[in-house]
């Protein structure tokens, strides 16, 4: 089980890269801080890009999981 | 200012999609990790943003071999006018035709696509990039 809830689901899967990171970017804008949101990817570049873009953006990266064929990232909107 | 704040300016040189797109791939991750991205566009890059051709075909660059172009023109990802959008959306992306270019094939600022923010000098251009990389596509 999850120890957060998530507020929106991006499922970004078979876009290259850059696109599931600008899918995350343009959800965080919109976004109420606090929130969670959850993006699947199936594209290498996001495993290094999302963490990389959160970092610099100051959000928090709650978690990350390992899915067959794909990733989720849990991004919380931190400001 | 910290060292990945510093601008990446782009000479955008070549007018082939491979290069378009992967110049502008380097321009939108830049956006969004927070970096002013300058772009100059001379000669046969600038003639890929006359109004109404973004999306003919500006064929692949001579290092694109016969094995290569299916893959390259069948992958799915945006298209370079798309992704220089997204990163003027996302961050600050300035766009400036060469002058000289502009002169040389003629070009007047209303036959380029409003992606292209003005027409300037080199001399301004390096004053934008200030102390940060300029890369030459």
């Amino acid at each position: 089980m999850l120890a957060f809830q998530i507020d929106k689901t991006i499922d970004a899967r078979g876009m290259a890269c850059p696109g599931p990171l600008m899918n995350l970017i343009g959800a965080i804008r919109q976004g109420q801080v606090g929130q969670v949101f959850e993006v699947l990817s199936s594209d290498e570049g996001s495993k290094t890009d999302i963490p990389a873009w959160v970092a610099k953006a100051k959000h928090e990266l709650v978690n990350v999981v390992q899915d067959h064929g794909f990733v989720r990232f849990f991004v919380r909107k931190v400001r | 200012m910290q060292e990945q704040d510093k601008p990446l300016s782009l000479v955008l040189f070549s007018g082939t999609d491979d290069k378009l797109t992967a110049a502008s791939v380097l321009a939108i991750g830049a956006a969004a990790m927070g970096r002013p991205v300058n772009i100059f566009l001379q000669y046969y890059a600038l003639d890929a943003f006359r109004t109404g051709t973004l999306h003919d075909d500006h064929k692949l660059s001579p290092e694109a071999t016969d094995d290569q172009a299916p893959a390259i023109k069948a992958h799915p990802g945006q298209h370079w006018s798309e992704l220089l959008r997204q990163a003027k959306d996302v961050g600050v992306v300035d766009i400036q035709a060469c002058a000289l270019s502009m002169d040389m094939f003629d070009l007047k600022r209303e036959d380029l696509d409003r992606l292209v923010d003005g027409i300037e000098g080199v001399a301004a251009f390096m004053a934008s990039a200030s102390e940060g990389q300029v890369v030459f596509i």
